[in-house]
């Protein structure tokens, strides 16, 4: 079974937010709402500056609290690594929301359930990247099987020192992130 | 009807298996993707070309049941490469923007005030023939001009020359690129091209002046940038504000705005006084470096570190920097030039220090232009016309026309009078600075009418309107491409033309037709003429309709070989250090530097730039971009605001020295920009009603630009000499 990760390598993103886009297309995210997202944070002050631009999404955690907090079993975390969701169990009571620690769902008003990233399974299953991944114009998101040592993500991960968010919550995410900071070392 | 049907029923209905043409014509549109996933319906992919810039980008659009749903990026295309950025992702957003123009409209009320009658096209497009025939009588058909920008031009340029004017204005040039064009033609006897053929995957050192890539957003070349960051290339950035490759450069110099040519100057000091200049490059293909060292000899990095509050030491160390890495080095020379007036001779000064580099022709340097191209076709020529009024007095103006050039002359009605003007693809409103000179020319104006896409600000000062539909619904010229290789592109329509609107094409022939010019437009329609075209061009149309893009083979010789000599269209035929041209016009043959005005004390200087997801005004209304970047906000030094009294997100007006005001506007305080400056991200503040979610959206940078120095080389209008002042606001609740 693969296991699916994402490394996103923070330098190469210029925040063009062509991954913001083509999810939202891709997976019909409505008006106002969103998957994923870039969020610009610079310190210091001027002139002695540095930037880190971020991309946020679903971390697919092996020890995902939405999971553990759905009363109706609809959260599940799938074989290959992805925490996804079964609509037809979703009674949209947002326990889901409220326990992730990265903000990474909203309750999808238009079709009633709880909503978010999915990898793009669909996509996945396919053979294709995920759509975020596929059209970041900087090659900052890579996506992969981190059983296959030579997926982009394995690769990433073994030239890289890498770090994920919020570690002390205990999340065991699967998006990684290296070269926090935008100026080179 | 169709919107009526529960999700319940739905999936009742679908259920079953007779699923099949019936339901799936019937399916509301969020229901499509589920619909694919059951594998009810299947998804059509056709390739066509991007417009939501100007970078053409091949595009791959996936349709479900007639609906557009995802556009992605074509992967034979070089300019997408199987990417779009945010901005074609949503391309869609424009075709389905409930704001379109939806059917020809003639103007019933005053001019701005936004009262007009439908029309239809047989009416609109007579009473446009009608009128300009009548012009045509009284004044001459020079008394027509044609604003435009993008893919109209291929269509209504040929109608103008046709009509027998050569008044032709781009904003494209005097207000951006021009400048720039004009410095490197008169370098190396050729611009740097669009795309810009710049190398930066194979840079040592690259350098960005005043261009903020990645908030500036060309696909490609983004593409080329964060490579090359990735791969550890040095980026020598110069920018007043900490851009994003601000922030990833290995030395961000923070500019005092208004003196990048004292450092140029000081950069082209040192890599001479230090002998880090290409000495047998320059011996081979450059003529006057005497006389540029002579000339540059004042510059001094400790005379640069006055003007431009960039240490001395800095600036050695860069031009070492360079120097050490040359010729692998990309002097980047940017895309819109129009700064202060005197911007052909820094782009000048970029291009002699690429020369003295020895990086015109060279890996990671500006690579060489294909020398492949298509056949020219036959067509009816033009006829002759009397002498045009876009270039202005300018020696050096492009082709592409001065557009305010034309704008005075319609005020003046000198040389000659100027009583039509047809506006395509440009909103002049927001391009072209000085709004109340845009406005009194309108008014002496017997007929102007707009093709657009939207009801942008110009288009709603129009006589009358003509609907084009969007760049997912038509076909429009085969775009080649002369960057490394030598592309033939397709736009073609993905789904029929929404309303009553039609292809740019289709109305240039119908007013052709009716102007009797019909023999200029010798097809039925535009695919037509581009199947003949491939035809004569060895093209396989067939194949093209499938791929989009068509690279032709073996057209690329990129880097300087003694088999590969470059060849420089200057009058020398050489690179000219010293510009002969220059000298004999009355200009400075070895770029000089001046002292711009700064600004009073409480005031700051406005510069303006790019967001990446939008496109000038073009963009701000589309629901998928819009959603992203409502509104812009005035950037503010942290320090200042503190000094000031504003907060972050507090509203103020911005009011320039002649006492103009913009709309209220958001301030984003920052430790990202420099005291003496604030920035505004262009193209925000529509004064289209029309426009139901841009509309008085955030502050508009034109309206501010009420001074420009012109560029007497070329006319180009140097916007960034404005300053102004911040009023605070009440807050926007």
């Amino acid at each position: 079974m693969p296991k699916y990760a994402m490394v996103i390598n923070q330098r190469r993103c210029v925040a063009c937010m062509a991954c913001v886009v083509a999810c939202k297309k891709e997976n019909e995210v409505p008006p106002g709402q969103f998957r994923t997202r870039v969020i610009e944070n610079t310190e210091g002050t001027f002139p002695l500056l540095r930037m880190e631009l971020r991309s946020e999404l679903c971390n697919h955690c092996d020890n995902p609290p939405c999971v553990y907090n759905c009363p109706t079993g609809a959260s599940y975390k799938a074989d290959n690594g992805m925490v996804l969701l079964k609509h037809n169990r979703c009674v949209g009571c947002k326990s889901c929301v409220a326990a992730c620690p990265y903000d990474a769902r909203y309750i999808n008003e238009e079709k009633g359930y709880a909503d978010k990233c999915t990898f793009c399974d669909h996509r996945v299953k396919e053979g294709k990247e995920p759509a975020c991944v596929a059209t970041c114009l900087g090659k900052s998101r890579v996506f992969g099987d981190l059983e296959d040592p030579k997926s982009p993500v394995s690769v990433a991960l073994r030239e890289n020192h890498a770090e994920v968010l919020l570690k002390s919550a205990g999340t065991k995410p699967r998006v990684y992130y290296v070269k926090k900071f935008s100026k080179p070392e | 009807m169709t919107k009526s049907i529960s999700r319940r029923s739905f999936l009742k209905i679908s259920g079953t298996t007779t699923v099949g043409l019936t339901v799936a014509a019937t399916l509301p549109d969020k229901f499509l993707l589920w619909a694919e996933e059951q594998g009810m319906i299947k998804a059509t992919y056709t390739p066509t070309l991007c417009e939501i810039c100007f970078w053409k980008c091949g595009v791959m659009a996936k349709t479900l049941n007639g609906r557009v749903v995802k556009l992605e990026g074509n992967p034979n295309h070089p300019g997408a490469r199987g990417k779009l950025c945010g901005r074609g992702n949503g391309g869609a957003g424009l075709l389905y923007d409930p704001d379109r123009l939806k059917t020809p409209m003639i103007r019933t009320g005053e001019r701005g005030d936004g009262k007009y009658r439908k029309a239809s096209w047989d009416e609109a497009l007579n009473y446009v023939a009608e009128k300009l025939t009548r012009i045509k009588q009284q004044h001459g058909p020079e008394a027509v001009a044609l604003f435009t920008h993008g893919t109209p031009t291929d269509h209504f340029l040929p109608l103008l020359s046709a009509f027998g004017s050569p008044n032709v204005g781009m904003p494209s040039f005097a207000q951006c690129r021009g400048p720039r064009d004009v410095g490197l033609e008169l370098t190396f006897g050729e611009g740097s091209g669009s795309p810009e053929r710049v190398d930066l995957i194979n840079s040592k050192v690259a350098v960005l002046i005043g261009s903020h890539l990645g908030e500036n957003m060309h696909n490609s070349q983004v593409q080329d940038y964060t490579e090359a960051i990735g791969k550890g290339v040095k980026f020598i950035v110069v920018d007043p504000r900490y851009s994003i490759a601000a922030g990833k450069a290995h030395a961000w110099l923070p500019i005092r705005p208004a003196t990048d040519l004292a450092l140029l100057l000081a950069w082209i000091n040192v890599i001479i006084s230090e002998g880090l200049y290409d000495r047998e490059y320059l011996q081979k293909y450059a003529d006057g470096f005497g006389e540029l060292a002579a000339a540059v000899k004042e510059y001094t990095p400790e005379w640069a570190e006055k003007e431009t509050d960039i240490p001395a030491a800095q600036i050695v160390e860069t031009a070492r920097l360079m120097g050490k890495n040359a010729p692998n080095v990309c002097i980047h020379p940017g895309r819109h030039a129009a700064w202060y007036g005197d911007d052909a001779q820094r782009s000048r000064a970029m291009g002699i220090l690429t020369a003295l580099l020895g990086s015109w022709g060279r890996p990671g340097g500006m690579y060489l232009a294909t020398t492949a191209s298509f056949p020219k076709g036959e067509s009816k020529p033009f006829p002759d016309t009397k002498a045009a009024l876009n270039l202005g007095p300018y020696p050096f103006a492009g082709a592409e026309g001065v557009t305010q050039a034309i704008r005075t002359a319609t005020i003046e009605a000198k040389p000659y009078p100027v009583k039509a003007w047809i506006v395509t693809g440009t909103n002049l409103m927001k391009s072209v600075p000085n709004q109340k000179e845009t406005l009194e020319a309108i008014g002496k104006l017997d007929l102007l009418v707009a093709v657009d896409v939207m009801p942008f600000d110009t288009v709603m000062l129009a006589d009358v309107i003509l609907p084009e539909c969007s760049y997912l619904e038509r076909h429009d010229a085969l775009a080649v491409g002369k960057g490394k290789s030598l592309t033939v592109s397709l736009r073609q329509p993905v789904v029929p033309p929404k309303f009553d609107s039609k292809p740019g094409w289709w109305i240039a022939k119908e007013l052709g037709k009716r102007l009797g010019l019909a023999e200029y437009f010798p097809w039925e329609t535009y695919e037509d003429k581009i199947k003949k075209q491939c035809q004569g061009w060895g093209v396989n149309y067939e194949e093209l309709k499938k791929l989009g893009t068509i690279t032709i083979p073996d057209t690329d010789n990129p880097y300087i070989t003694p088999a590969n000599q470059p060849t420089f269209k200057t009058a020398s035929g050489k690179i000219e250090l010293y510009s002969k041209e220059l000298k004999e016009k009355g200009f400075d043959p070895v770029p000089r530097y001046t002292r711009h005005p700064v600004p009073g004390p409480g005031e700051f200087r406005l510069v303006y730039g790019r967001s990446g997801v939008h496109t000038f005004s073009r963009t701000t209304n589309n629901p998928e971009l819009n959603e992203l970047f409502p509104e812009n906000a005035v950037w503010l030094n942290a320090a200042k605001a503190k000094e000031m009294g504003i907060a972050d997100g507090s509203y103020v007006v911005l009011e320039n020295q002649d006492g103009v005001k913009s709309n209220k506007v958001r301030v984003k305080v920052t430790e990202r920009i420099r005291q003496d400056c604030v920035y505004l991200v262009h193209g925000f503040g529509s004064t289209s009603k029309e426009l139901h979610k841009a509309y008085r959206k955030g502050a508009d940078d034109q309206q501010l630009i009420t001074r420009y120095a012109v560029d007497p080389i070329c006319g180009g209008t140097g916007m960034r000499v404005n300053f102004v002042r911040l009023k605070k606001e009440g807050s926007n609740a």
